[in-house]
């Protein structure tokens, strides 16, 4: 009988997974992965902050819980107390009561399901034509996941400098301005995935502007909060500088990160609008999309969240255990940056310091990446994208000398 | 412009409003879920007395949420290896997808052994459906319409419509009888467009509770393939139905058998009471192990822009029972006994309706099968019970046997008399 997926083609694999695969499947001793988002120690090992497994093994003894579904927005506590992490505790806006939100399937779920709702509902009731612009570069999976919601205009807005390996605010200003109102901007709220630069408060304040000025929609992603500078008010100060300024938007949190709940899919939609009747309906409609995509989300890593930041001594446990990775990266940043220099390595290697975050954009051209991956056994991404956890105070001597060898080796 | 003062206390805050209205002046409110709508009544009701025969999760005899036994034997055991929580593959976790498809399938299944199946880890039923629906819309190029039974779960029908898919339905429940419309079956499916995709539900129909028998799964197989359609299963009750696991899944090994490379859902919700964990599968029966590669791939793709990749803590769960023999025995005890007190719910609801002197006819409430039973009453009959006794259920006159205990079966039946006689 003929197949009725005899037509159905090999699909390239995600290259950020690939990577990985490949770097288990090398043999050599020095490798070093530099791909995927994960926090790493200084042995180089995944770590579970130390207020998880508290809180887990509280969940554990606690036999009165149970696994009942969730509310298919999710689990109340969790929702509203995320919020307060990425607004601030005195938010006006969750004071006024319009401030509401989705518990998703970590940063992509609250993507995705912002996405379907601005599909739908955004600017009349078929967005489908509704330019969505996205940084270049950006996080590889935001393409998709608009396009699979449905929008057919996706375009790039000029961010990476290569020159001079910082933002590049005008072409972003002159993206902003030269868009057509309406349309939707993906804002990273820090510590910008791939490239670790971020707008300061000055620069923010003029993208804030022009987008006011040209109604156009503010959907921050937010997967790094805390993560970046070891501060969760200063690493939300975009965010909540967008509000303050009467915004009406959408902030994708998640949990991933600075929880260290990777796999348990911990996200949150957050949704300012400009008052509850907009916010309840908006909401209503969002559980539609919700209902008809996953029901209602995983109860286990939200519950562990909403204990966390629900009760004092675990916040503050929390918030250190946060700082204790950002801090690590940090002092990789420093470290790699003053091997560089003493190595005398051709070009500039401030970038690595000033960019913030788990990532760093090396500069590195596609040849000397390959070199780095084939020869030294460094793994990172083609456009020279760095996991600067994956740097151990072990083998940053040997990651310095390797860089430095496909500098002067390779053009 | 509107310029706010609002004196915050520590300073004064100046908001400014747009011009325009929110964003969301034209986002029409919602309609409420149908059966969240019935919990939401029941928790606003004072009664002592009232019932809860609306969403369909399992409840004990004194009426709570139950925790299988081997669940927290298996979760005592992984919190003891303080496992790290890095990131799932897009597909999720190789051996709880090796074991999903074994439970279904049987473990000496051909399909297994040849490696021309492939199954994902995915957000439990929902997600499963999701993620199929999305791979029917995008792959199966030939046809657009999706038959589903005549009644169907309440949320197949968006499901497959949001992916792009049209529905359109197959005669199955006969309310003349309560029971299955078979003639009616097989003359409708025998009408169906070449290639088009069906909808069966393995075990345990839903809404209905009503099941084909394994003779007449014979005949609907031999027709499905006559007509060429593509079969897509929907097993959410596994174990749960009968009480015997093989049994549940008799209808899914049989079309495999016959020919016919199906998709399947999987649920552990209901059967591990992993409800609020979301533990479900995706499987792809190909022709071969190439192509069944492919349709991995091609999976993957689909997933990623959807929540990248599935949560650990309950597949975790359901691969540490199924591959650890000692609580597989015990899971399979417990998924009985739940299923034994369903039917004995069933029973003592009949018997007690014969007690209060009932002359209507109550066998289809013993022949149905599963948590939910299509009790035949009409809606203004399912108004008196709710506004008269409290007693919560869906409009069609479904109600959840899960939540009948001993101590209440009397007065569900005693009101089921009274607005019956």
């Amino acid at each position: 009988i003929m197949s009725i997926f005899g037509e159905v083609p090999q699909a390239a694999p995600v290259a950020v997974f690939k990577l990985t695969a490949d770097f288990r499947e090398d043999q050599n001793h020095s490798k070093v992965n530099l791909g995927v988002g994960a926090y790493r120690t200084d042995e180089c090992q995944p770590w579970v902050l130390p207020v998880v497994r508290k809180v887990e093994k509280m969940i554990a003894d606690d036999h009165s819980l149970n696994h009942e579904y969730l509310p298919i927005l999710g689990l109340p506590e969790f929702r509203s107390s995320a919020s307060k992490i990425a607004l601030g505790e005195d938010s006006p806006a969750i004071k006024d009561n319009r401030v509401g939100a989705v518990q998703c399937l970590g940063g992509t779920g609250a993507l995705k399901i912002g996405a379907e709702f601005l599909r739908r509902w955004y600017n009349g009731t078929d967005n489908t034509k509704t330019p969505v612009y996205v940084s270049a570069p950006t996080w590889e999976n935001h393409n998709a996941v608009f396009s699979n919601a449905g929008f057919e205009d996706i375009r790039p807005y000029k961010y990476w400098d290569a020159g001079k390996r910082g933002l590049d605010l005008e072409g972003f200003l002159g993206d902003l301005e030269s868009a057509p109102d309406h349309s939707i901007f993906v804002l990273h709220a820090c510590a910008h995935n791939p490239t670790g630069t971020d707008p300061t408060q000055d620069q923010w304040k003029k993208i804030a502007d022009v987008m006011k000025r040209k109604s156009l929609f503010a959907f921050f992603d937010s997967a790094y909060q805390g993560f970046a500078s070891g501060n969760l008010d200063k690493d939300a100060w975009a965010v909540r500088y967008f509000v303050s300024q009467g915004f009406e938007l959408f902030c994708a949190q998640s949990f991933s990160k600075n929880f260290g709940l990777y796999n348990e899919r911990v996200g949150n939609l957050t949704v300012v609008a400009k008052d509850q009747d907009n916010l309840n309906r908006a909401l209503s409609q969002m559980e539609k999309i919700v209902r008809i995509t996953w029901s209602n989300p995983p109860s286990q890593g939200a519950r562990l969240v909403a204990i966390t930041l629900n009760t004092p001594e675990l916040f503050a446990e929390w918030k250190d255990n946060v700082k204790t990775m950002a801090e690590r990266v940090l002092l990789m940043r420093a470290q790699l940056k003053e091997k560089l220099k003493a190595l005398g390595t051709p070009g500039t290697w401030e970038h690595i310091t000033e960019q913030i975050g788990m990532f760093s954009f090396t500069g590195l051209n596609p040849k000397q990446v390959e070199y780095l991956v084939k020869e030294k056994h460094v793994y990172l991404m083609a456009s020279g994208r760095i996991n600067m956890c994956g740097l151990t105070t072990k083998n940053i001597d040997y990651v310095a000398e390797s860089i430095h060898e496909a500098v002067t080796t390779v053009q | 412009m509107t310029v706010s003062l609002i004196n915050g206390g520590r300073g004064v805050y100046i908001l400014f409003f747009f011009f325009f209205s929110s964003w969301w002046t034209e986002v029409q409110m919602g309609p409420p879920d149908p059966i969240l709508g019935v919990t939401e009544a029941f928790k606003r009701d004072t009664n002592p007395k009232k019932m809860n025969l609306g969403v369909g999760a399992y409840r004990d005899d004194q009426g709570k949420p139950f925790v299988l036994n081997c669940v927290r034997k298996a979760e005592a055991q992984i919190a003891a290896k303080k496992l790290d929580k890095e990131y799932l593959p897009i597909g999720g976790m190789a051996e709880f997808s090796k074991a999903c498809a074994q439970l279904a399938l049987g473990p000496d299944n051909e399909v297994l052994k040849s490696g021309r199946s492939i199954t994902v880890q995915t957000i439990s039923g929902t997600g499963s459906l999701r993620v199929g629906a999305n791979f029917v819309s995008r792959f199966h190029n030939v046809s657009r319409d999706v038959y589903l039974p005549k009644p169907s779960w309440g949320n197949h029908t968006p499901i497959f419509r949001d992916a792009g898919m049209q529905l359109k339905a197959y005669s199955y429940y006969d309310p003349k009888t309560c029971g299955f419309d078979f003639k009616g079956a097989l003359d409708e499916i025998s009408k169906i467009p070449e290639k088009s995709v069906i909808v069966l539900h393995a075990c345990a129909h839903n809404p209905t509770g009503v099941d084909p028998r394994p003779e007449q799964w014979k005949e609907m197989a031999a027709l499905i393939k006559k007509r060429n359609l593509l079969v897509f299963f929907d097993m959410a009750y596994q174990g749960f139905a009968s009480g015997d696991i093989d049994r549940d899944a008799w209808a899914v090994r049989y079309f495999i058998e016959q020919g016919h490379n199906i998709l399947l859902s999987q649920s552990f919700a209901k059967n591990m009471g992993l409800y609020g964990e979301r533990v479900g599968g995706f499987t792809v029966v190909c022709k071969d192990a190439e192509e069944a590669k492919r349709v991995e791939s091609q999976l993957k793709i689909l997933i990623r822009p959807i929540y990248s990749n599935p949560p650990m803590n309950g597949a975790r769960i359901a691969s540490t029972i199924l591959n650890t023999p000692e609580l597989y025995k015990e899971w399979l005890v417990e998924v009985k006994g739940m299923a034994d007190r369903i039917i004995k719910m069933r029973e003592m609801l009949v018997s007690n309706l014969k007690k209060e002197g009932s002359t209507h006819n109550w066998q289809h409430v013993i022949d149905q099968i599963g948590m939910f039973c299509f009790t035949g009453l009409k809606p203004e009959q399912v108004e008196r019970l709710i506004k008269e006794f409290s007693i919560y259920m869906t409009k069609d006159g479904r109600i959840s046997v899960a939540g009948v205990t001993s101590a209440n079966v009397g007065y569900l039946a005693h009101a089921i008399h009274a607005v019956t006689k």
